[in-house]
């Protein structure tokens, strides 16, 4: 399996994503410099979390919009593997590959801690290693992490299992009171509608060894490496 | 001529920083005061001269990048 980590100006967790993608693959990923408008054959492109471009304009607006999108967005459609962690997932909506938008927190605050993610659609390329309604615990780092679409989109997405993880409690149970950010319908991850493309504001890269706590985020990229291996 | 690009949030879309201005003006003892939304202003200098082929530039512009079209609204104003 051959992955690549794209890198923007901003970018700040890239290292971690490489860490977590070594330890599951066993090599390590091709970290790719924004400005190139060619990517070498890859399984799995990731665009990792961070600041790109500083948030101007709007979070992964101006990143969406960088020379090598053109060409993430053409492998993506050619069904290339596409991972995007928090910016990763901001740019990803931006560019046009997953609907919705990811909007101010509720709060209007910056929120750094661990959430439940409760695993909600099944999907071959990406959640091979976790159950249907399995718990994970992960942390979040985001500020804007709202997740919006209109009523049509959110009903579309569930009705054809098109939502990835939701927000909820250690049981599993979903609520206002839980979600962290004001996420329509508790969605803190999507997948495009073949499949091959997620985004999520989540770090599961952040929870893969014994160090950090917790290891329920390397079922994602164990899960990554057997499917596309 | 100058081109004045409004971006605001799409009716039915949260705003949670409209809210928090409203509870601050409330809080300053601004009565009468309805729902308050935020929104931005981008100024463009253009070189065109013709107000309609800059409305169409300044709209693919808008489309393609100032505004994000799943929760944004935008109006296009021109001063010389």
């Amino acid at each position: 399996m051959k992955a690549g980590v794209i890198v923007f100006p901003g970018s700040n967790r890239e290292m971690d994503m490489v860490d977590a993608l070594t330890q599951s693959m066993g090599t390590a990923p091709e970290l790719i410099w924004h400005r190139e408008t060619e990517l070498p054959d890859l399984d799995l492109i990731v665009l990792p979390g961070g600041f790109s471009y500083g948030d101007y304009l709007r979070s992964g607006a101006m990143a969406a919009r960088s020379p090598v999108m053109k060409e993430v967005i053409h492998k993506a459609n050619d069904g290339v593997a596409v991972l995007g962690v928090c910016n990763g997932f901001q740019m990803l909506t931006e560019a046009g590959l997953l609907p919705g938008a990811l909007m101010r927190n509720r709060s209007l605050k910056f929120i750094c801690r661990d959430v439940y993610l409760k695993v909600d659609g099944e999907n071959r390329t990406f959640s091979g290693k976790y159950n249907n309604g399995q718990v994970i615990r992960i942390p979040v780092a985001h500020h804007d992490g709202n997740y919006f679409a209109d009523d049509e989109t959110l009903d579309r997405l569930e009705g054809e299992g098109h939502v990835a993880y939701r927000y909820c409690d250690a049981d599993g149970e979903t609520s206002d009171r839980i979600n962290p950010n004001g996420s329509a319908r508790h969605i803190a991850g999507v997948y495009n509608q073949r499949g091959n493309v997620l985004g999520m504001m989540p770090h599961p890269e952040d929870h893969v060894e014994a160090l950090q706590g917790c290891t329920d985020g390397r079922g994602l990229f164990d899960g990554l490496v057997e499917a596309l291996s | 001529m100058k081109a004045i690009v409004h971006v605001t949030l799409k009716n039915g879309v949260l705003d949670p920083q409209g809210k928090a201005i409203e509870h601050a003006l409330d809080g300053l003892g601004f009565d009468g005061v309805g729902e308050v939304r935020q929104g931005k202003v981008i100024e463009l200098e253009l070189d065109a001269s013709d107000r309609d082929a800059a409305r169409t530039q300044v709209t693919d512009m808008c489309e393609k990048l100032l505004a994000n079209t799943v929760i944004e609204d935008y109006s296009i104003d021109f001063t010389d």
